[in-house]
């Protein structure tokens, strides 16, 4: 197919494919893999047919579970999932976003119980799809804005 | 029917746990009893409130049970040492049911996860005070017989005023309730807040008068001054949502309020038999008699 890879095939792991470009770093923090010792490898603004322009992200030796990926989908909707084996794509799913998520992102309360020191992590319940809203277990307050508030 | 073993938020409630919660009450509201006998009842207030907390005190006392309390100014102190949440696995260590108010948004949510014993939110910041829309709803249930079919107008501060969204939120869970709105042009019932009010009927009124025709109840809420930059627009809105006694004179209506008032309703009005905000607030102890009943019955079969 002459396709060319923009990084060098890994021979097992989980390729993140379309995600909005510019993203890949907060598709990163979210999944917290930079202290997770795996080599990821980030390659943004990659001309995209169907998406003008996206990130991809690879994860070598790591197989992201759906429960650790579908959380993504806050900042990337529409990415693709793909499992490696022997250099093989041998399985590919969308992300969903889960019903709660849990602390990845910070209330934007201030007067939120989880800003006031207590030993307590926010987490949110998604009322919202399209757009994407989240409310806030503690205080109840709603907010819009995921990526002014990611951790 | 009522969700698990504490009372946080009404959005936790069903309509099922609401009629739970008003039944009882009814059934509670004259009972002096050894009920909750050998129970004791902890109210920990890290912020002024008389009336609520007079009003647990009580609830708990006519059912027999004891009460211990920290009072605000002992709560600031012991808050600046620790957080609430080791106060609460402290407390919960010999006492029945905790009841707290707490300045953050959430703290009830939180206290309850660190807590082994049922806790009920007395008020946590500006976010949700249950037991007030309960006795709201009970004192509408009372009157009427029940909230199915109610026309109700709320007017006053719409946006900032809690009490009418929790309100609001409680009765789209009943069937053709009519929900009239009367406020400031800057103090509408919020926008988001409408989209999620389901099978609540929503009409804009546009002055007390026109909206108080068909209602059979009429909630005030209080305009605070803060809310406006220019005084004289103050001056001129809080006249026009002054309650006088022409306005009820002979309707079939029942006009309620959270209180504290300050002038929003003429003394006047007090002795109609339109004006049920105090008879309104003494329901305060039949609500909480029924929720402390509920939860502290319950382990005990
Ligand atoms: N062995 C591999 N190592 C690294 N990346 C790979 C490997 N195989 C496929 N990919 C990448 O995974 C994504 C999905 O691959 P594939 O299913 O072949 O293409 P597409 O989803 O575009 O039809 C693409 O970004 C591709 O470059
Ligand atoms: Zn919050």
């Amino acid at each position: 197919m002459g396709r060319e890879l923009k990084v060098s095939s890994i021979e097992r792991g989980t390729v993140i494919d379309h995600i909005r470009a510019g993203n890949a770093l907060k598709v990163v923090r979210i999944l917290g893999i930079e202290g997770s010792g795996a080599t990821v490898s980030i390659v943004m603004n990659v001309s995209s047919g169907t998406m003008g322009r996206k990130d991809i992200l690879k994860v070598e030796d790591r197989t992201l579970s759906r429960e650790e990926v579908d959380k993504i989908a806050l900042v990337a909707p529409g990415a693709t999932i793909n499992i490696i084996e022997d250099f093989e794509v041998v399985e590919k799913h969308g992300v969903e976003l889960p019903g709660e998520i849990g602390t990845i992102l910070g209330c934007p309360n201030e007067g939120c119980v989880t800003n006031s020191g207590e030993p307590v992590s926010p987490r949110f319940t998604v009322v919202g799809r399209e757009p994407v809203r989240l409310r806030c277990v503690y205080c109840e307050e709603e907010t819009e804005d995921v990526e002014e508030n990611l951790l | 029917m009522l969700p698990g073993r504490d009372i946080i938020s009404m959005m936790d409630l069903s309509r099922e746990g609401i009629e739970e919660v008003v039944d009882l009450a009814g059934e509670l509201e004259d009972e002096r009893s050894g009920r909750l006998e050998g129970k004791l009842v902890a109210l920990l207030f890290y912020e002024p409130s008389t009336r609520t907390r007079l009003s647990f005190e009580a609830a708990s006392k006519m059912l027999g049970a004891e009460t211990i309390s920290i009072d605000s100014k002992e709560a600031s102190s012991m808050a600046k040492g620790e957080t609430l949440a080791d106060t609460v696995r402290v407390v919960e260590g010999y006492c029945d049911l905790i009841v707290l108010r707490h300045p953050a948004e959430g703290s009830a949510r939180m206290a309850a996860e660190f807590s082994g014993v049922p806790l009920i939110n007395a008020g946590d910041g500006s976010n949700e005070h249950p037991t007030q829309t309960l006795l709201d709803l009970y004192t509408i249930w009372k009157w009427r017989g029940g909230l199915d079919g109610l026309t109700v107008t709320v007017a006053g501060d719409l946006r900032y005023g809690r009490t009418v969204h929790s309100l609001a939120r409680a009765l789209a869970l009943f069937e053709d309730v009519t929900l009239t709105t009367v406020s400031p042009d800057n103090l509408r019932l919020p926008e988001d807040l409408v989209g999620q009010l389901d099978g609540l009927e929503v009409r804009e009124g546009d002055d007390l008068e026109g909206a108080v025709e068909s209602a059979e109840v009429l909630y005030l809420t209080r305009i605070q001054r803060e809310r406006f930059a220019d005084p004289e627009e103050y001056r001129k809105v809080a006249g026009s949502y002054r309650v006088m006694p022409e306005l009820l004179e002979g309707r079939d209506l029942v006009l309620m309020h959270p209180l504290p008032r300050v002038d929003e309703i003429s003394p006047e009005v007090d002795d109609m038999p339109q004006g049920r905000y105090f008879e309104q607030s003494a329901n305060g102890v039949a609500v909480r008699k029924a929720l402390l009943s509920l939860l502290l019955e319950d382990g005990d079969g």
